[in-house]
């Protein structure tokens, strides 16, 4: 299984070290909604579930989806 | 054109029984892996058990009308398949009720089956399908929402708000292969129109051009057709079956 860190970064094709809690969606070109899309399916298939509607619009910094995760009892 | 579906994995909400069961045979005869939805798991054992092609199919009981329920069957389904290719949304419910009597219960009741429920199915195929490149999706709605009939009107609402998502649907993915389209039934022989008084059928069967009530088997062949290739360049389209019905 890959860190959250590593997830993050493949699906945004992103440096791993810019993978802060305080990265936000849309803060930077790299996460746009297209790259949001693609970051779910790798979350998903990473860590083995499946997120409703409600998760990915809250996925709004990787802090809150590190939050979400824990709702899956995950710890990334 | 015969749709070969070897190799396709389809879901069929409410498949237990009248128009969804034909789907089944149907997308199974055809020789897709069929999923079988439906509330009842003893229901959808037991329709699976009594079929020919039981072993192209596999239970999935779940509420439609229930987000979390509908969200651990595709999670079960993806697990269980890896894939979805065609889904059909045929769970509904339909109760009689003059706009007086129509209960708040009632109200709920009919839309979170027969529209919010297709729409968060359509939410989560729309994901399995755009991973596997693609996917057919169709829509249980009726003459009722194109055309209204009286002591419908929740009911009406709902299945003219399946017409409304699958359009727009349509537009939003077709873009990732998936197609949705929508058939409209007339009056189809099944548990939903058992009830209806002998009078009322005969003043019914005399609105319809081909003179006769449908049957669930009249409805499968179109769906069979939409979910497999010969529907490649079909999308966005609401398909009456009626037998040219006038209400
Ligand atoms: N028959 C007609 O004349 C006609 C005309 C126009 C449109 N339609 C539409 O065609 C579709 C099929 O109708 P039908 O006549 O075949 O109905 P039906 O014989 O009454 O069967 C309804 C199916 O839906 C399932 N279902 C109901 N509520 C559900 C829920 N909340 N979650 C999951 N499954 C549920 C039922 O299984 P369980 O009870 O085991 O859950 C059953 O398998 C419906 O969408 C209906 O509105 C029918």
């Amino acid at each position: 299984m890959k860190s959250l860190a590593e997830v993050f970064a493949e699906s945004l094709m992103i440096d791993a070290a810019s993978v802060v809690d305080s990265l936000a969606y849309q803060s930077i070109k790299e996460w746009d909604s297209v790259a949001h899309m693609v970051l779910v399916t790798a979350l998903e298939d990473n860590f083995d579930i499946m997120l409703d509607a409600d998760d990915i619009v809250a996925m709004s910094s990787v802090a809150k989806v590190r939050a979400i995760l824990a709702k899956y009892d995950i710890t990334a | 054109m015969a749709s070969d579906l070897s190799g396709r994995v389809a879901l069929v909400t409410g498949g237990t029984r009248g128009i969804g069961r034909a789907i089944v045979l149907a997308l199974a005869g055809a020789g897709a892996t069929v999923f079988v939805g439906g509330r009842s798991a003893e229901a959808v054992e037991a329709m699976i058990a009594g079929s020919a092609v039981a072993d192209r199919l596999h239970p999935l009981p779940f509420d439609v009308a229930d987000p979390a329920a509908v969200k651990a069957a595709f999670m079960a389904l993806q697990k269980q398949a890896g894939r979805l290719d065609i889904l059909v949304n045929s769970a509904g419910v339909l109760k009689d009720a003059v706009i007086e009597m129509t209960s708040t219960g009632l109200m709920a009741e009919t839309l979170a089956t027969n529209l919010t429920g297709t729409l968060t199915c359509c939410q989560y195929a729309v994901r399995l399908m755009g991973r596997a490149g693609g996917g057919s999706i169709i829509n249980l709605t009726s003459i009722i929402g194109r055309v209204g009939y009286p002591g419908h009107t929740a009911y009406g609402a709902a299945k003219a708000g399946v017409i409304g998502l699958t359009i727009s649907l349509a537009r939003e993915v077709g873009g990732r292969g998936i197609r949705v389209n929508a058939v409209a039934p007339g009056t189809i022989e099944t548990d939903m129109t058992a009830g209806i008084p002998d009078d009322k059928r005969a003043a019914l069967v005399e609105r319809i051009a081909l003179g006769r009530t449908g049957q669930p088997e009249d409805v499968a062949p179109l769906v069979l057709f939409l979910a497999g290739d010969g529907a490649r360049y079909i999308s966005g389209q609401v398909i009456g079956v009626d037998g040219a019905m006038a209400m």
